[in-house]
């Protein structure tokens, strides 16, 4: 179906980036906050419209293929579900001063601006342009990172951006030896930037170079990914930051990051003298989940808790897109996409739990069931979804991970094992003291938005339940792609 | 016998890793920025000569760019601010001198190494070319890691980009996009410098960033 004077891929990207002009322009936060909803609805809308709108022939610039429409879908739908969270969060954020109305403006074009960049790099069929949207989108959390000014976000913000942008290099030193490689195939110019065009030639490049590009690639992104030594900067950046920014890094930047490597993943794939990727994502992966479950346990700051929880569930996913193999692919995108909705439901609640409580600090929040049972019931549910319990949607896509572990390596499933349970205890350990027992600190009453909570775990429970058939079908030819 | 277009590309190059060891052993912020300064004047002379040798007009515009605001613009800015900040005393290094260069000694052999060994089949003036480029980014690295303060961490950062900048120009016909992330490094630099430095300062009285790591949160 093609539909006059509506571009899909044009709409993803034009419709961000002009409201972020608008938004910066427009004063008044009751607007603005509502304009940012509709133009994050207006843009998830465009995406789910790629589903049913022929899809333009990849280009030197733009390409859409199955495995990103999940990514841009995703992204789209948790951008806009934020904006909610995000208008009653900040309303909250402006009337107890935190924020000046300056800020604001400035905090909802970032906001766009950085939905722009994701989409970008998602869209993007040219490594070059990649990079560049990564960068982009990393440019604009570092900067809402540090929007309160208080010293510990500027910290944050500081070490954000230091470790992402020597990230960033090595991504592009990467990028460059790519580059390298495929000259000699490719000729020089602007094919040997082109993904589509790259993939289809591989086997014929420097498997040499090839091999070192991945290299720096892996560490590059890595660090956006949040891998366990490259990690530092995340914890801090999720814990000083406003929530709703938590929540995208949590939820999308993370995934910005792991898309581009699994593009160079299936590159490498193509040329069959090159490393296999595996081995390295799998340590790293493996590193990152028993790390992060041992962090776990020493956490004091709610936010970071969850942080650290990413830090683990990527290493989950990154895992099982090492092992590879139509399962483990299939496990890795499902986890993937549950983390995404799972981690940003989290910290809705957590963001208005800490605003009623004034604090981060974990003791000092108690008995959150009994003084604020819609947010307590659904920190409950969200956390006993992340910790891996049946029957929501990431026992499933865990046990998948395990399950197809367990057939091809089963040493390697035991660590796997291991770390979820680690993580396990010490998630219920921390939510049994936030949400039972005597309550404490303040029991004002939350002026909070559920909506987008309870619809985040609606549908982690509705995939833990029943996944329907088409997007089965749909992540196992995605996980046929990725090799 | 190496062509003359080989040599004159090649000195550029080795002066730049040259420059970049010399970064290591500044102990003052000023001389490191006068430093930074010919550093990234050799980078725009070494494009020139790379849009010369290979006929790319377009890579002019990346050399005209690393003159102006990389040895130029940015080095004076910060030159005022570290006036204006009263911070031009010494840098206090985390590593003692000593350790640092043969650390970044290490590092360039490393990137010989690897890159000469890797890239036996390419042309030879792309393949030393960057090798070249790798070692001024580690370098940069290593300025980075070693020191303190964070002027002369963006100082370090900027240095690892000029070694980006040097291996995308290397990489012949590599298209457009050059130039698009030479635009961002240099907005990244101006966001550091306006942005983060003022709003340090104007929080802790100073841009040592070992007074931030005090208020780190967690370790009590």
């Amino acid at each position: 179906m093609t539909l006059p004077f509506f571009n899909p891929v044009t709409a993803v990207l034009l419709i961000p980036i002009w409201s972020a002009a608008l938004l910066a322009i427009l004063p008044g936060y009751r607007v603005t906050a509502r304009l940012n909803v509709v133009a994050s609805l207006a843009t998830f809308l465009s995406a789910l419209s790629l589903f049913v709108v022929e899809r333009p022939s990849p280009g030197p610039y733009v390409l859409i293929d199955d495995l990103n429409i999940v990514f841009i879908v995703l992204n789209t739908f948790v951008g806009f579900t934020t904006s909610i969270f995000s208008a009653s969060y900040i309303a909250h954020e402006l009337e107890t001063g935190r924020l000046t109305p300056a800020y604001l403006r400035f905090y909802h074009a970032m906001y766009q601006t950085m939905m722009f960049g994701m989409n970008l790099a998602f869209v993007s069929n040219n490594i070059g342009l990649m990079w560049v949207a990564v960068e982009l989108a990393t440019l604009t959390t570092v900067l809402m990172v540090g929007i309160y000014r208080t010293h510990a976000a500027l910290e944050a913000a500081w070490k954000y951006f230091i470790l992402g942008s020597v990230g960033i290099a090595l991504a592009l030193f990467g990028t460059i030896l790519v580059y390298m490689a495929a000259r000699p195939v490719m000729g020089e110019g602007q094919d040997g930037m082109v993904w589509t065009l790259l993939v289809e030639r591989a086997a014929n490049f420097d498997a040499a170079l090839l091999n070192v590009a991945f290299v720096f690639l892996f560490l590059g992104y890595g660090t956006k990914v949040g891998l366990a030594p490259l990690h530092a900067w995340l914890p801090d950046a999720h814990a000083e930051g406003p929530t709703p920014i938590s929540a995208v890094l949590s939820g999308l930047l993370l995934n910005v990051a792991l898309y581009a490597l699994l593009r160079f993943k299936i590159l490498l794939a193509a040329n069959p003298a090159s490393i296999a990727p595996g081995p390295l994502m799998v340590t790293m992966g493996l590193v990152s989940l028993i790390f992060a479950a041992f962090m776990l346990y020493r956490r004091r700051d709610i936010k970071r808790l969850f942080a650290y929880s990413s830090i683990e569930h990527m290493g989950i996913i990154v895992f099982a897109f090492g092992m590879g193999g139509p399962l483990a692919n299939f496990a890795g995108l499902l986890h993937m996409v549950m983390h995404s909705l799972t981690k940003s439901a989290i910290f809705y609640a957590v963001g208005h739990i800490s605003q009623i409580k004034g604090t981060q600090r974990i003791s000092r929040i108690r008995g959150l069931t009994v003084t604020h049972p819609a947010l307590g019931w659904g920190l409950v549910v969200g956390v006993v979804a992340i910790a891996g319990l049946p029957p929501l949607g990431i026992f499933m896509s865990e046990f998948l991970v395990v399950s197809s572990t367990f057939a091809r390596q089963p040493l390697l499933a035991i660590v796997l094992v291991f770390g979820l349970l680690l993580a396990f205890g010490a998630l219920t350990l921390r939510l049994t003291s936030v949400a039972f027992g005597e309550p404490r600190g303040s029991t004002a009453s939350a002026e909070a938005s559920y909506i987008p909570m309870f619809a985040h775990l609606a549908l982690v429970l509705g995939a833990g339940v029943y996944l329907p058939a088409p997007l089965v079908v749909w992540f196992q030819h995605v996980a046929q792609l990725l090799g | 016998m190496h062509s003359l277009a080989f040599d004159v590309s090649h000195t550029l190059a080795g002066g730049l890793v040259l420059i970049s060891l010399m970064m290591l052993y500044q102990d003052r912020l000023y001389s490191l920025l006068n430093v930074f300064a010919l550093h990234a004047l050799v980078l725009s002379l070494s494009v020139a000569w790379q849009a010369f040798i290979q006929d790319a007009p377009h890579l002019y515009v990346t050399a005209i760019i690393a003159l102006v605001f990389k040895a130029i613009v940015i080095p004076v800015a910060l030159h005022r601010i570290v006036k204006q900040l009263g911070i031009h005393r010494d840098i206090e290094s985390a590593v003692g001198i000593g350790p640092t260069m043969l650390a970044g000694m290490g590092l360039v052999a490393l990137s010989l190494v690897l890159m000469l060994r890797v890239t036996s089949d390419a042309d030879p003036l792309a393949r030393e070319d960057l090798a070249f480029a790798l070692s001024v980014v580690l370098l940069g690295l290593l300025v980075m890691v070693t020191r303190r303060n964070a002027v002369s961490q963006v100082v370090g950062f900027m240095s690892l980009e000029n070694g980006l900048v040097l291996a995308a120009t290397g990489a012949k016909g590599m298209p457009l996009v050059v130039e698009i992330s030479v635009a961002f490094s240099i907005l990244i630099a101006f966001i550091v410098i306006g942005i983060f430095l003022f709003r340090i300062r104007e929080r802790f009285d100073s841009v040592d960033v070992s007074a931030l790591d005090d208020f780190r949160g967690e370790r009590r």
